[in-house]
């Protein structure tokens, strides 16, 4: 792919990451989002967030299975929108949900688990979105893959966040939870291929000596 | 014959076709300001169903400005036809709610399969303005109409055995595609205590803003228990039995731990996974405190003297 090709490609992303919350300023505006207009703001935020944080988590595999270099490329601005979107839905439930009572805010934190863990998913992509630039990666050097691995227990918290929330009806949670089970499944079946691909080259190189 | 028939209606009676899509278009237009459609309650304006004969009541008076009769009847909760909120509106319309009978069994001289003409036939309808509590913990003020379940239960003349009372929601798959998947146990049943079946506050409502029942609000027969969670007001009922022993109701059965035989509301007794302190009334912007058994305190709470709520949420 060519530069230029790279860059329409991550034009595209920027509107289609957008849609959401375009539909969502659109449908408050003209009254769209029906009886309980925040609840809906509030949810359809947190599910793109997730969303998103799947997407994100989709990349490597797309490039080992196309070979192609630009599923990494796009990478960075799908994780970035992702928290854009989960940081909007934190900042709904601080205002809209909880009118900034700190002290309910705390009590929530503390007393509901979905909370909990909810809120650790949101503190947790702080270190990631802030070390996201070119200059981080370059210091961080080896250290950075593994502050981004992070990412994976994340959206673990996520997903988790949204089982706990629903009330009786799991068809949603379970989709998401399938395709979390499935992105961390080939992580897994790749490291461990890796692990015994490494041991080996260890051991030719090793016999020789 | 309480509800009136299509050929009941005078032509004088029915608002006009361009008077309503006159008020239509300036419902649209004026959506453009954001909020502020939520704040449009309406009088007693022509809605689309049936009208509906009934008195005023003056035996609960609430000073409280009604839910709009586009959110209650667009906002619902009624898993046979969808776990979302709107697709009760949407999927209802082909629920056959004529011809309805509703079985009246157990503790009781008189059981048997009843009409709903013949439910209704001797009570008088009067209309109710009653808080509705969600245990999601959003809430609505609606006009329903109805009549007393006491006085209904008095009719088939309960044995002294007769401690409870288990309603049932029809099930009726063909109709009801919320229903093809186990959300729940079909069909769904909710029960009371007797003394909170006989309550006044208690009603057998079959409608709602002067008219007839909208399908997707439990057509044409449901409970109104207002100072319980709404999951209480069980919908579209078609059995009503007394019982000696508790029964279980559906999201009880579901899960236990969160949701129990009582459901009354209670600003001080959380569910595990949220608070209910507090609760948004549809439409309003903030959110209000919610009031001890939904501000029915000083009427009800004599039902529940020496029991620990805590315990029996």
């Amino acid at each position: 792919m060519t530069v230029t090709q790279i860059r329409f490609l991550k034009f595209v992303i920027y509107l289609l990451c957008l849609a959401p919350l375009a539909w969502l300023v659109y449908a408050a505006l003209f009254n769209q989002l029906g009886a309980n207009p925040i609840e809906v703001v509030t949810r359809r935020l947190g599910e793109w967030g997730l969303q998103l944080l799947l997407v994100t988590l989709c990349m490597t595999p797309l490039r080992d299975i196309t070979g192609q270099p630009w599923p990494i490329k796009i990478r960075r601005l799908l994780g970035l929108f992702a928290f854009f979107y989960v940081v909007l839905h934190f900042v709904t439930y601080l205002w809209l949900d909880q009118f900034f009572d700190w002290s309910e805010i705390g009590l929530d934190i503390l007393k509901r688990p979905f909370i909990t863990v909810g809120m650790l998913a949101v503190v947790g992509l702080i270190p990631l979105a802030v070390t996201s630039n070119r200059f981080s990666q370059r210091r961080l050097g080896r250290h950075w893959k593994r502050l981004h691995q992070l990412v994976y227990p994340i959206t673990i918290l996520a997903v988790v966040h949204f089982y706990w929330l629903v009330k009786a009806d799991m068809l949603r949670p379970i989709v998401l939870t399938v395709c979390l089970f499935l992105l961390l499944a080939y992580r897994w079946i790749k490291s461990n291929r890796r692990q015994t691909a490494g041991e080996t080259v260890h051991n030719t190189i090793r016999r020789p000596v | 014959m309480l509800i009136k028939r299509p050929t009941d209606i005078t032509p004088s009676e029915i608002t006009d076709k361009a008077v309503y899509m006159q008020r239509r278009r300036f419902m649209q237009a004026t959506a453009g300001l954001a909020l502020a459609p939520l704040l449009l309650a309406d009088a007693n304006a022509g809605y689309g169903n049936r009208p509906l004969k009934h008195n005023k009541s003056d035996a609960y008076p609430l000073d409280e400005a009604q839910t709009p009769y586009e959110n209650v009847t667009q906002y619902n909760n009624f898993y046979e036809f969808g776990t979302d909120k709107y697709s009760p509106a949407q999927r209802a319309q082909q629920l056959t709610t004529d011809p309805w009978s509703v079985t009246i069994a157990g503790e009781v001289a008189k059981p048997g399969t009843y009409t709903l003409e013949d439910i209704l036939k001797p009570h008088t309808l009067e209309e109710r303005i009653y808080r509705l509590r969600c245990v999601e913990g959003w809430s609505m003020v609606i006009p329903w109409i109805g009549f007393s379940l006491g006085d209904l239960i008095k009719r088939f003349e309960p044995t002294s055995r007769a401690k409870y009372v288990k309603f049932t929601t029809l099930h009726r798959p063909e109709e009801m595609p919320g229903t093809r998947r186990r959300v729940l146990n079909w069909p769904y049943v909710e029960g009371l205590r007797m003394d909170e079946a006989m309550h006044p506050l208690t009603i057998m409502s079959v409608g709602l803003y002067g008219e007839v029942l909208p399908k997707q609000n439990g057509a044409p027969i449901r409970l109104v228990v207002p100072w319980k969670y709404g999951f209480k007001s069980i919908k579209s009922i078609v059995k009503i039995e007394l019982l000696e022993r508790q029964p279980v109701s559906s999201w009880e059965q579901a899960i236990p731990q969160e949701y129990g035989f009582y459901a009354n509301v209670n600003p001080n007794v959380d569910h595990p996974r949220w608070s209910q302190k507090r609760e948004r009334r549809i439409g309003e912007f903030f959110k209000r405190k919610t009031l001890m058994f939904n501000g029915y305190e000083e009427h009800v709470a004599g039902l529940y003297k020496g029991m620990d709520l805590r315990k029996f949420y």
